[in-house]
């Protein structure tokens, strides 16, 4: 690893020499994990309607901090301060998620059960992962 | 018999791509309509004409034999028509006020194609535009001409009213709150005295279905209030439907009331068969199924009756998307009489009691279609005439009145409540055109609806 940070000075995009990703990255991690907790809280109640409504919510507010997590991290594999794996993983994670709002958006039972949980655990898998290989950015400490 | 009678234009777009529910939409239509399994769609199928209205000397389109003219224009999102029986006639024009609560990301998004149907906000470039109307208008044509003499406001600042009826030394205005009455004798142009409340009607923040349909029994002991869900298929909770999807009987003199029936999830048009005693109503069924599912139909109301909502439909068709599932209520639930194919609309019905058109139409039954938004090929925009022999629906949907959508794919106007006037012609509100039409029969025609 250290040979890596040696060839890797550019530092992320950041506000005060503090990288701005690790801002907004968490954001998408958080939600899309809440997500699939809430659908399984959901599918657990029996169809009390509240955690649906949180489900959404969350999925909606991961999409929104992702977009901004997406451009940063995009910002920063093109000058080389972040892996492009990280990109393209949360890419990923991203766009299983948005599909799954639209399964969401679904009146009940159907918006969680089936394909809806799916799509929770695959999306939230692919954002683990994308957060896991983003750390590799937070070594870069000249 | 008249087995190539078309309703819509729908039929020929209908070969759309993607959609496993490839089936005619008069397939569709009376006792047995074919279901086709649920599809639900990653992003609900919309189709909502932009609203242009209508330019001088455009009108909705009628059969040979008949001709048809505004009775009223320049009105507010005019819903209902109601002639008196001194022949005046009352133009409800209402609208929804507020917006539901958002309980999810979706909300305000379902909430912004809604108010496109509608052409942005009824009561725009309309007289007295001050908010949305409230109020009901009396038209008084007393030599019969189709050319009202009087227009003028009987009674304003409702709350969202819907169903009207003269009963008794009153008249009965269901707002979406509350039942009221009002002293009033036909012929009299202006309310000035203040309404009682006769009972609440369930209203609230979200008020999902809006519109509280009214009539009288044959009798006038009774009053039946059509009030509609508080969702699409149960999503706002099992609290928020208290006595909802339900017609309601009410006691005339002491507001007493019970659920008559239930499951009906938005029943309007509420109307006695002339010289029996059995109501009928027009039910709006539920979305996101797919463009074939669920139909709206026309049926009697059985006293007792559980129709599905929001448990099943059509009988014991269980939708899945309904949590905690109901089995007990679903072994209940009965079918309809009647279907009208998906998504139409279904807003306004009258029977036949003039005399006026040829005797094929004596006692059958004119729906008012509002019109689709949840398929890409429209339905409805369109009235409908449905022949009846001993007090039941016979035969396919013929379209009455067509030409909503003009040829340019944009709406001139979407039928709502439909009437039949003392001169025997057939009145009806378009909401969007903002006009109360009649028509009437020219003679020139074997003398049978048409197709």
């Amino acid at each position: 690893m250290a040979e890596t940070v040696a060839h890797r000075p550019v530092r992320p995009i950041s506000i005060v020499r503090h990288p701005i990703y690790s801002l907004f990255l968490p954001v998408p991690v958080v939600c899309f994990i809440g997500a699939l907790i809430t659908d399984l809280s959901y599918l657990n109640s029996g169809g009390n309607l509240l955690w649906v409504n949180f489900s959404a919510w969350l999925l909606a507010a991961g999409l929104v901090f992702g977009v901004v997590a997406l451009i940063i991290l995009l910002i920063d594999a093109i000058r080389g301060s972040a892996a492009w794996l990280a990109f393209g993983l949360l890419l990923a994670a991203w766009i299983v998620e948005f599909i799954n709002s639209l399964v969401h958006a679904r009146d009940g039972w159907t918006a969680v059960a089936g394909l809806g949980l799916i799509l929770s655990i695959i999306g939230t898998v692919l954002v683990l992962v994308a957060g896991w290989f983003s750390r590799r950015a937070v070594e870069v400490v000249p | 018999m008249i087995r190539h009678a078309l309703v819509g234009a729908a039929t020929l777009a209908l070969a759309g791509c993607g959609n496993p529910q490839k089936i005619d939409p008069m397939q569709q239509v009376g006792p047995n309509p074919v279901l086709p399994a649920p599809h639900e769609e990653l992003v609900a199928a919309v189709g909502v004409p932009k609203v242009v209205g209508w330019k001088p000397g455009e009108t909705p389109i009628v059969p040979n034999g008949f001709h048809i003219e505004a009775m009223a224009t320049g009105l507010a999102n005019p819903r209902r028509v109601y002639p008196l029986p001194n022949g005046d006639i009352l133009v409800v024009e209402t609208d929804r006020q507020g917006s539901e609560p958002v309980d999810r990301p979706k909300d305000p998004i379902r909430d912004f194609i809604m108010s496109m149907a509608h052409g942005g906000g009824g009561a725009k470039e309309t007289e007295g535009s001050a908010g949305k109307p409230q109020r009901i208008t009396l038209l008084r044509d007393a030599n019969g001409d189709g050319k009202p003499e009087l227009k003028t406001i009987l009674v304003d600042h409702l709350n969202s009213p819907f169903g009207v009826v003269a009963l008794g030394g009153y008249l009965y205005v269901a707002n979406t709150d509350a039942l009221v009455r009002y002293p009033f004798t036909p012929g009299q142009t202006k309310i000035t005295a203040a309404g009682q409340k006769v009972l609440d009607l369930p209203g609230g923040l979200i008020d999902h279905h809006w519109t509280k349909d009214l009539t009288a029994s044959p009798d006038g002991s009774k009053l039946y209030v059509g009030v509609g869900s508080n969702s699409n298929s149960g999503e706002r909770g099992p609290e928020a439907e208290t006595n909802r999807a339900s017609i309601w009987e009410v006691d005339a003199k002491t507001g007493a009331f019970r659920v008559f029936a239930s499951g009906l999830r938005n029943p309007n048009g509420l109307t006695f068969y002339p010289g029996s005693n059995t109501l009928w109503a027009v039910i709006n069924e539920r979305d996101e199924l797919g463009p074939n599912l669920v139909p709206d139909y026309m049926t009697s109301v059985k006293d007792g009756a559980f129709y599905g909502w929001p448990y099943s439909y059509y009988g014991q068709h269980v939708d899945r998307r309904v949590r905690p599932q109901r089995p007990d209520l679903v072994a209940k639930a009965i079918p309809p009489d009647y279907a009208l194919s998906s998504h139409v609309a279904a807003l306004g019905l009258t029977f036949y009691t003039g005399s006026s058109f040829p005797a094929g139409f004596r006692g059958g039954a004119f729906v008012g279609e509002h019109g689709s938004w949840n398929r890409t090929a429209y339905n409805g925009y369109r009235i409908v005439f449905i022949r009846f022999a001993g007090g039941r629906p016979v035969g396919l949907p013929h379209n009455f009145v067509a030409g909503f959508i003009g040829p340019d794919g944009k709406a001139r106007g979407r039928p709502v409540g439909v009437a039949v006037d003392r001169t025997g012609a057939l009145i009806f509100a378009d909401d969007v055109g903002n006009t109360v039409w009649r028509v009437t029969y020219t003679g020139g025609n074997s003398g049978q609806p048409r197709a």
